[in-house]
């Protein structure tokens, strides 16, 4: 992938404690001040990016989704979403948005929101500013994670489970006496 | 891993400490910094004090941008979960310094019958004084017998019901109108901590500025009670500081000889470790080991308690204690409570330092344990230095490195009545310093360290703002230690000072920054500041005085805070305490405050703006007394 793509934020669901770290993060991020103590007196309030919802058993953050073929750009009429073949990112632009809402209906996912005050409607932006999103950084047991360690985290594991089973499954002598590895 | 220079001097700004940093990451050890940066970023609930975790249907939080849950499962809101937390703080704190205190009263009531030999009472004068507040006659009476009575009635402070602890006769009679009128008048020590436990208790107080209040009462409970108790009978049985000379840094662990370094808060164990270093048989033990002596030095506050009043030098403050073992110096470290790494046992193990813990109530990992008490300390003292020496033998050369700056001198010892001695005989000459303009007025800078804050430089930097202007500071604990080894308490400081304060450090031979002792100790300047309002009739909200916690951490410092301001003592806090979330709390504590109680709290991390806070106010004080 070349350097210029920004990689996604992936969720390992398994991981999330639900602390809401990084929805308090993602405030602070997007807040005038970029204090937490400030923050919280602002007005209009800043508004996160990213949901900690209780799914089933487990909590589980979600934030949106940079799809390629999104469903959002494809309904906004006035070109205000837009994919961004340079970052890799759907990105937002208030100045040509109308407020009609449709990317809040068609999003799949359900992150993209009204906004409040100057802001027809608020999506994650990716924390342009910095290197790691703001709740990439917050996630304190790293449920989220950029899209290279989530691929790097998963292959590993899958590795291991292939391996681990190969080894529980029998010996290297089992595998020659029934003609698998060794005995052309 | 080594650290960059730039990594090392955003840690602390001393020499000794950005040295053993270095030689600690050459070691690898792995410090409270190294813990704290991966800490990061902390839960901003628990930093706001929204999370609440005092019963079994959360852990709750409040959402402090108001779209998630504003109340917790049973229903309490923002202001009630700060005020709770708040509220537990101030007891833990409390509790800390007035079980250290009940320690040193036992010891006192055994020592009266004889029970713990070794120890004496140093100062019957003492003995007899506070004896008197507590209504007992000394006439006729041995000190043994005294020190009976008074161990009596001071456990009585602690649990019965009073309508007051004994020691508010101390307190100016208009503070003392201002607790009765809004009922925050300590009744016992032990009672109001008690009490804030059960009112944080899910279903019973649940009026956030009802909380508040009894969280002053609380601290005052420690501040007018259990640390004030501490104090006088540390005094009783190990003496009055007096102005003593002394050395500060890791320079003072001597590489020829044993060194002992004393860590923790109660005097109990290291009084008797310093009879034992005296000891003629085991100096001649330590020189056949090739040791040309037996260094003691301290750390942290039982540091402080022996410096004060033996003049021990000071290996360094809270954040310089891993470090210490950094130099492969330290044959015996002894701890006792509060304060003490639980990391510093398992640092040990990577040099030949025996790691000791001496309380009953409080062990640490990779330490050996060995229990002091009033009727055995002194043979288990000298037991625990004959370990020491001969352990001196088991250094490891390769992991050794002497600090290579020279120890910074200073002058401590400055208890009330080594002042008031000082200024020959009576507060009067400081009274008049401070009506002439030559003092401006006095701060206590107290408190710990915090890695959140450049180690040493909260302190050092608002210190040094506030002498310029001609303000006396007087500091205990870690701050204390700071302004040492930034050279602020030798008498040739005063050149710092503005001309008003140079001149009457010149005239009485004195630093500037006065070491008042231990953080125990932060009731010696209470008492100072109320033996001021007392001679001037007046309160001690009324008098040009601060106080500043620039690098605090410890939820002792939370109650000295509380106690602080309840006396009417305005007081800026330097790292935030965890109530922002709850705006009406910040507004009552910050402002409204100062309408009840003359005065009230501030925060400023940053300590240029701190200091002119703090002259702001004090030159406020001074127009209103028409100075």
């Amino acid at each position: 992938m070349p350097e210029s793509i920004r990689e996604r934020v992936m969720v390992r669901f398994e991981r999330c404690v639900g602390c809401h770290s990084c929805e308090l993060a993602c405030r602070v991020a997007h807040s005038r001040s970029g204090s937490l103590a400030v923050a919280i007196l602002e007005e209009p309030k800043p508004k996160r990016r990213i949901f900690v919802e209780q799914a089933a058993e487990s909590p589980a953050p979600f934030l949106c989704r940079h799809c390629e073929d999104a469903p959002c750009v494809r309904c906004c009429p006035t070109g205000a979403l837009r994919f961004d073949e340079a970052s890799g990112l759907v990105v937002y632009g208030v100045d040509r948005c109308i407020g009609c809402h449709a990317c809040v209906m068609a999003c799949p996912f359900g992150v993209i929101q009204p906004g409040a005050g100057d802001l027809f409607v608020v999506k994650c932006d990716r924390c342009p500013d910095r290197d790691l999103p703001a709740c990439v950084e917050a996630c304190p047991t790293k449920a989220l994670v950029l899209e290279r360690d989530f691929l790097l985290d998963r292959r590993r594991r899958t590795v291991r489970r292939f391996v681990e089973a190969a080894r529980t499954a029998g010996t290297e002598a089992d595998f020659v006496a029934t003609g698998s590895i060794g005995n052309p | 891993m080594l650290l960059k220079k730039a990594e090392i001097q955003a840690r602390t700004i001393t020499e000794d400490g950005q040295i053993f940093l270095q030689k600690a990451a050459q070691d690898g050890l792995e410090t409270v910094w190294d813990r704290y940066e991966v800490q990061k970023p902390q839960c901003g609930f628990c930093e706001l004090g929204l999370s609440c975790r005092n019963c079994s249907m959360g852990p709750c939080r409040i959402d402090p941008f108001g779209e998630g849950p504003q109340r917790g499962i049973c229903g309490a809101d923002a202001d009630i979960i700060v005020a709770r937390n708040l509220g537990r703080m101030i007891a833990a704190g409390s509790a800390s310094h007035s079980d250290h205190g009940r320690d040193l009263v036992e010891v006192l009531r055994k020592v009266g019958e004889g029970y713990a030999p070794g120890y004496t009472i140093r100062s019957v004068e003492k003995l007899q004084k506070v004896a008197a507040e507590f209504g007992i006659a000394s006439d006729g009476k041995t000190p043994s017998a005294l020190a009976v009575e008074l161990a009596y009635a001071m456990e009585e402070e602690f649990g019965t019901r009073k309508k007051a602890l004994t020691f508010l006769a101390r307190v100016p009679e208009k503070r003392r109108a201002i607790w009765n009128k809004l009922g925050i008048t300590p009744r016992g020590i032990d009672r109001e901590t008690s009490e804030m436990m059960h009112r944080t208790h899910m279903g019973v107080d649940n009026d956030w500025q009802s909380l508040l209040l009894h969280g002053l009462r609380n601290a005052l409970s420690d501040g007018w009670g259990g640390s004030l108790i501490a104090t006088e009978i540390s005094d009783i049985l190990f003496g009055i500081p007096q102005p003593v000379t002394s050395e500060v840094n890791l320079g003072v662990l001597k590489e020829d000889q044993v060194n002992i370094v004393l860590h923790g808060h109660n005097p109990i164990v290291s009084e008797m470790i310093y009879e034992a270093a005296q000891d003629s048989e085991l100096l001649a033990l330590a020189s056949q080991k090739g040791a040309k002596g037996i260094n003691l030095a301290g750390l942290c506050c039982t540091g402080n308690e022996l410096l004060m009043r033996r003049g021990i030098p000071m290996a360094g403050n809270h954040l310089m204690t891993e470090l210490a073992l950094s130099t492969g110096l330290v044959d015996m470290m002894l701890v006792d409570y509060q304060c003490i790494m639980p990391s510093l046992g398992e640092i040990a193990t990577c040099y030949h330092t025996l790691m000791i813990s001496t309380s009953d109530k409080a062990k640490y990992p990779h330490m050996a344990h060995h229990e002091f008490h009033p009727e055995t300390a002194q043979a288990k003292a000298r037991e625990l230095v004959r370990l020491a020496v001969e352990n001196y033998a088991r250094r490891i050369p390769a992991k050794i490195q002497p600090a290579p700056n020279a120890p910074t001198r200073m002058l401590a010892g400055f208890s009330v009545e080594a002042i008031v001695a000082a200024l020959g005989g009576s507060v009067t000459p400081l009274i008049e310093a401070i009506k002439s303009g030559d003092i401006q007025g006095a701060v206590g800078v107290v408190g710990c360290n915090n890695p959140k804050i450049q180690h040493d430089s909260g302190h050092v930097t608002l210190t040094r703002r506030l002498i310029q202007n001609d303000i006396l500071v007087v500091d205990t604990g870690c701050a204390a230690v700071a302004h040492a080894k930034a050279g602020l308490k030798v008498p040739e400081a005063a050149t710092q000072a503005g001309p008003g304060l140079q001149r009457v450090c010149k005239a009485l031979g004195i630093p500037p920054v006065l070491h008042m002792g231990s953080c125990v100790d932060n009731v010696r300047i209470l008492n100072l500041a109320a033996t001021l309002a007392n001679t001037l009739g007046t309160d001690i909200s009324d008098l040009p005085l601060a106080a500043a916690a620039p690098e605090w951490y410890s939820e002792k410092a939370v109650s000295i805070a509380c106690y602080a301001v309840a006396s009417g003592v305005f007081t800026v806090l330097g790292t935030p305490p965890p109530i922002f979330g709850s705006p009406k709390i910040v507004k009552l504590l910050t402002e409204d405050i100062e309408g009840l109680l003359g005065a009230s709290f501030a925060v400023e991390p940053d300590p240029e703006k701190a200091a002119e806070r703090i002259v702001n106010h004090i030159r406020q004080k001074r127009k209103a007394l028409g100075l």
